[in-house]
């Protein structure tokens, strides 16, 4: 075999698997496109993004209720993981010792390996009761959020102490060099210099956020209501398709098909803000 | 350097793909070697699937080993999902059997099932072994499950809220209670769902305020049984006819059933089949 050949080959190779999964995205995009459209027609799109009553045996499919719940988690997931999250990230990245560091590292990336309904039920036999001593019945918007922020965390924290860490040793030095501290140089230099980083993070937790069905239907009560407080029961978009989808039929089920879509573009939107938002850091580095 | 460090990760690789391969192999060692004990029709393995009603689960899990037992070579997989599940499931021919625990609906009865009664069924109010109230009128669960009634003290018991438990739509559990109890009227929007007789049970077990529905051969200690209208939940009650929520549970199969599935269907429809089902707490089909 010419080294030429084989330097073909593998080019021809990769070529193909790359194109196998564009393909494949397409063909998802298609699908759920195709069984969800007619909903679009039969129920009109505004009465389905805003309408606040989901009632399927009475022909009613309005999902404002089901993305206000998703956007009530998403939020509250993103409020405890944000601090908790970047915190972590700092220590890790210009704190921590190099054997806190060894130790601590593969824990937080052990987290994104752990199955969600391991975290679902978690959720459900420790996190529920508790709740229940403070208000409601415990399946609510904050079990949920709590049992998410566990999910988020490790996204949050392992891409944030990458752009900590990519931050150019001059910029650490120079302010030190000035006399300031060392928390005074993380919380002015570091940290504003890796924010495109830590947004791009953000934007990334926030997508498996939304995405999380499992967990979220063993604590979030799945009740179609609008949550008024942290302690109320509320449905996810992507807890009102895993719930229903098995015995829907006719209209329901394209119903649900276009919860589908409205998911995949709102991801697809959050990853392109992703991209933008680390694009534009390295640039900015670059040009420094 | 590189090149030696390759050849050496060759060497686990290829025994780990080699196990796996082996491994798979495996998989397909025990086939039809075994003549059997007269097994239904065929010599070889042969499975029937079950899917749908969770309320008939567990009696369809104890009749498909007592199938077993008796004829070696057939496997009844059984699973759950809901009363709807079963009827979807069952129509597109996706299972074998399918399992509903309420009647078929008017849009259903075209789909070409013929259903088979195998048991009939009381559904339980249940709530809290420490609930006070033991027991509630017709009307007063409807109002408690449409919302209209929020509090204990409203019904005899502490003034605490009342926490709502119902199941999915896809419950047939859910359908006849709406049927037989709700009537014309909504449960409310405000109810905690959850997919299953199990997990409505777990829900009502862990929360001293709360109140559901679910199968009779469901109840155990960890929750308490409401008698409606002064009427006790028991079988007793629901033979003699005076328990008023009582519904059929159904096999449905796509067509009339042949070989494996009709024996098994037959076996379940006779006097050792509807023993089982009477051990389990259900009611026999006649």
């Amino acid at each position: 075999m010419s080294r030429h050949f084989m330097d073909r080959l593998a080019r021809y190779v990769v070529f193909v698997t790359a194109t196998l999964s564009f393909l494949i995205l397409l063909a998802i995009a298609v699908f759920i496109v195709k069984e969800g459209a007619p909903t679009f027609e039969k129920v009109g799109v505004l009465d389905f993004l805003t309408g606040g009553v989901w009632r399927p045996g009475q022909g009613q499919y309005g999902i404002l209720a089901m993305i206000a719940g998703s956007a009530a988690v998403t939020a509250g997931s993103l409020l405890l993981a944000i601090p908790l999250g970047i915190a972590c990230a700092i220590l890790l990245a210009e704190v921590a010792p190099s054997g806190v560091r060894r130790f601590l590292r593969p824990a937080v990336e052990l987290l994104v390996g752990i199955p969600s309904v391991v975290y679902g039920l978690v959720g459900l036999v420790l996190l529920v009761p508790a709740v229940r001593h403070i208000g409601g019945n415990g399946f609510s918007v904050l079990a949920a959020s709590i049992v998410l922020m566990a999910m988020v965390l490790p996204t949050v924290i392992s891409i944030s102490e990458d752009s900590i860490r990519a931050v150019p040793v001059a910029y650490k030095e120079g302010a030190l060099a000035l006399g300031a501290t060392h928390w005074q140089t993380i919380w002015r230099v570091i940290l504003p210099a890796a924010r495109s980083g830590i947004g791009a993070s953000i934007v990334l937790g926030m997508g498996r956020a939304v995405g999380e069905t499992m967990a979220m239907i063993m604590v979030i009560g799945n009740s179609i209501v609008f949550p008024k407080s942290p302690l109320d029961p509320a449905r996810t978009l992507t807890g009102n398709i895993a719930v229903e989808i098995s015995y829907a039929t006719g209209i329901h089920e394209d119903a649900l098909f276009a919860t589908g879509i409205v998911l995949f573009l709102f991801i697809v939107l959050l990853n392109s803000i992703a991209v933008v938002t680390l694009k534009r850091g390295t640039h900015a580095q670059s040009l420094a | 350097m590189a090149g030696k460090k390759k050849r050496w990760l060759a060497l686990p690789v290829a025994v780990v793909l080699a196990s796996m391969l082996a491994l798979a192999g495996c998989g397909e060692a025990a086939t039809t070697e075994e003549p059997g004990d007269s097994p239904p029709a065929k010599q070889e393995k042969s499975t029937i699937t079950e899917a749908g009603s969770t309320t008939v689960q567990p009696v369809a899990e104890k009749l498909g080993h007592a199938f077993t037992r008796k004829y070696p070579d057939v496997t009844v997989v059984v699973q759950g999902g809901g009363s709807s599940t079963g009827v979807k499931s069952a129509a597109a021919g996706t299972v074998d059997i399918g399992a509903a625990s309420r009647e078929l609906k008017e849009s259903e009865k075209t789909l070409g099932l013929v259903t088979h009664v195998l048991a009939q069924d009381g559904i339980a109010i249940v709530a809290h072994p420490s609930q006070v109230v033991s027991d509630l009128s017709k009307e007063q669960v409807r109002d408690i499950f449409a919302g209209e009634i929020t509090r204990w003290s409203e019904v005899g018991g502490a003034d605490r809220e009342i926490h709502v438990v119902a199941r999915e739509e896809g419950s047939g559990t859910r359908a006849a209670f709406e049927e037989m109890v709700m009537g014309e009227v909504l449960i409310g929007a405000g109810a905690i769902l959850q997919a299953s007789n199990g997990a409505v049970r777990t829900a009502v077990a862990g929360d001293a305020d709360a109140i559901g529905f679910l199968s009779f051969g469901y109840i155990n200690d960890t929750i308490k049984a409401l008698s409606i209208n002064g009427v006790a939940a028991t079988v007793a009650n629901t033979n003699s006819g005076k328990y008023p929520v009582v519904r059929p549970l159904l096999f449905l199969t796509k067509g009339q059933p042949a070989g494996v599935v009709k024996q098994f269907i037959d076996f379940c429809l006779g006097p050792e089949g509807q023993a089982i089902v009477e051990g389990e707490g259900y009611m026999s089909a006649y």
